[in-house]
């Protein structure tokens, strides 16, 4: 039976708006419905595309032009949930008094609860000599993404200069060797990925490109950008410079919490909500890629940006709304796919003391991150098995040995401590 | 063209038409219950894991090993288990059966 409390929460007359619609929004509409709310559910998003994947637009869309955006949920199925979808339209004030919200298109909107699924955007850095109309170029959405392709089409040297060696820089460099273009790809500190892996990892991505004929250009900055005949001049340090036809920064990103900021809700590093994805507005959510949570796991708040942290989220979220406290205590995980490489990732390496390399061939190998003795994350490169493992061994904290997990003689399923010998052992 | 049939967990069933692309997105495109597809099909997530029926393993054939990696510690994984997202729709698949997992 629904008690009076949960009745009024899903009344057949309030309506539930979601500002994005992405994997965050998307899923937490359709949870909210499967959760049993009743009444009217609005999905606003200022992309004007039919919600999609955004993990292949640095992967397989790009290098694959011809196949089309891989949509999260089909077009029907909004229409059978009952989900409008306002797509094309941006939220551009929000009004916590009145519960209003005013958009893009002059329209005003009233929500009973609402819900900020706002993620980010992609940052471009302010450089010397940079003018409009110049061949530069972040990646977040489709529509960067086809700014990019059509791009590359015109392009006459077919040379690629990508600014930041982060994941969305490295896959964007393996598309684009796919596609026939000379690239370089130029990071900052001195080994790629620095933020997320250990220096094993980074240097085996560093080879990896390289191998693939990348231009790895380690420790370095743009110092100016000028025109030129294809494109761009890029002059970097040591009197250096690069011609390219086109720059793409992959350098970070900013949170989309203004309209939480303006409004007063607590913002810094992300829009800052509780165990439920409640803002301190009773009437007010947050999920996905624009929060600040905390991690019981990891004991500190975290703010993620992973397809996995945007749908666990999106369903913590219509529990809660729904009256059902559940805690969003989920691992995190991530993938990234370059060249035929899989690289799988569970947990949060930042904060390791200990790290334990486990190969199994040349391309195929783990790391296994430790601190005072705890497992944290394994990244595994073309190891599934070292994945799903160490996800099962994190999710159940089991102690580990790391000696075992070092040894490829020994199974996965073997790297707990071997019972302690019991010295009362009954007769 | 292929007949597929997806059987959701809640017991319903629903027969999808496909012409090309993976089963995993058939079934999204199809809003077929407890098929995900959370990775956008690239094996990483397991959140499109199906039982085969057992006749009809002989035209999807086996998981790779990739997919039975990842489905070696999924709930419910037998002889069975495929990721769909791992099997291409092809005329040849016309008529099969897949339960969705748990
Ligand atoms: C190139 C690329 C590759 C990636 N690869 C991976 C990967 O391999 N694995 C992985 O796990 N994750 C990956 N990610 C990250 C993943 O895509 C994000 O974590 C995920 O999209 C977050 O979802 P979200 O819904 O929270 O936010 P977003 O996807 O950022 O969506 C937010 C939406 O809100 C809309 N919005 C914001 N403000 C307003 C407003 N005022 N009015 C209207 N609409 C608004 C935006 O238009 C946007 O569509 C990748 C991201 C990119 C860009
Ligand atoms: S869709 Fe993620 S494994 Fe199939």
């Amino acid at each position: 039976m629904t008690s009076p409390e949960m009745k009024s929460l899903s009344s057949p007359n309030q309506t539930c708006v979601v500002i994005g619609a992405s994997h965050a929004g998307v899923s937490f509409a359709f949870a909210l419905r499967k959760e049993g709310w009743q009444g009217g559910i609005v999905l606003i998003d200022q992309d004007p595309d039919l919600p999609y994947h955004r993990p292949p637009l640095s992967k397989s869309y790009l290098a694959n032009p011809g196949n089309g955006l891989s949509l999260l949920k089909a077009q029907e199925s909004y229409e059978k949930e009952q989900i409008q979808l306002k797509l094309g339209i941006k939220v551009t004030t929000l009004d916590r008094e009145s519960k209003a919200l005013r958009l893009s298109d002059g329209n005003v909107l009233s929500y009973d609860k609402l819900v900020f699924a706002t993620g980010a955007r992609a940052w471009m850095p302010q450089l010397n000599g940079m003018e409009p109309g110049m061949p530069l170029f972040t990646l977040r959405n489709a529509g960067d993404m086809r700014r990019i392709q059509q791009r590359v089409g015109q392009s006459t040297s077919k040379r690629a200069l990508i600014v930041g060696g982060g994941f969305i820089g490295l896959e964007l460099a393996a598309s684009f060797r796919k596609m026939g273009l000379a690239v370089a790809v130029m990071e900052r500190e001195e080994r790629v990925l620095s933020r997320v892996t250990a220096p094993e990892l980074s240097s085996y991505f560093e080879k990896l490109h390289r191998s693939q004929g990348v231009e790895v250009l380690l420790g370095q900055e743009v110092k100016a950008i000028r025109p030129s005949k294809n494109g761009l001049q890029v002059s970097i340090m040591d009197n250096l410079s690069i011609e390219a036809d086109l720059l793409v920064f992959g350098v970070g990103i900013r949170v989309n919490s203004e309209l939480a900021e303006q409004t007063g809700l607590d913002a810094t590093g992300g829009i800052a909500v509780d165990g439920q994805c409640r803002t301190a507005d009773k009437h007010i959510y947050a999920i996905g890629d624009c929060t600040l949570h905390y991690n019981p796991y990891y004991e500190r708040h975290l703010r993620l940006e992973s397809v996995q942290n945007a749908v666990d989220q999106a369903k913590t979220a219509a529990a809660a709304l729904m009256g059902k406290p559940e805690v969003y205590d989920a691992l995190p995980w991530f993938w990234s796919d370059q060249y035929d490489l899989k690289l799988q990732m569970v947990g949060l390496s930042q904060g390791y003391d200990h790290s334990v390399l486990r190969r199994e061939g040349e391309h195929s190998f783990s790391l296994w991150y430790f601190k005072e003795g705890r497992l944290l994350a394994v990244d595994a490169v073309n190891v599934p098995k070292a994945y799903v493992w160490g996800t099962k061994y994190l999710k159940e904290r089991t102690a580990l040995d790391s000696e075992k997990v070092g040894d490829p003689t020994i199974d996965y399923s073997s790297f707990a401590f071997s019972p302690t010998p019991h010295l009362n052992l009954p007769k | 063209m292929a007949k597929i049939t997806f059987i959701a967990s809640n017991g319903s069933s629903k027969i999808a038409e496909g012409f090309g692309g993976s089963l995993m997105e058939l079934a999204v495109s199809h809003g077929i219950q407890g098929i995900d597809g959370d990775c956008g099909g690239v094996c990483s997530c397991a959140t499109c894991h199906v039982h085969v029926a057992p006749g009809d393993m002989e035209k999807t054939g086996p998981a790779s090993d990739i997919e039975k990696d990842m489905l070696e510690l999924a709930d419910g994984a037998d002889e069975f288990s495929r990721l769909c997202c791992q099997i291409q729709v092809s005329d040849a698949l016309d008529g099969i059966q897949l339960r969705v997992a748990k």
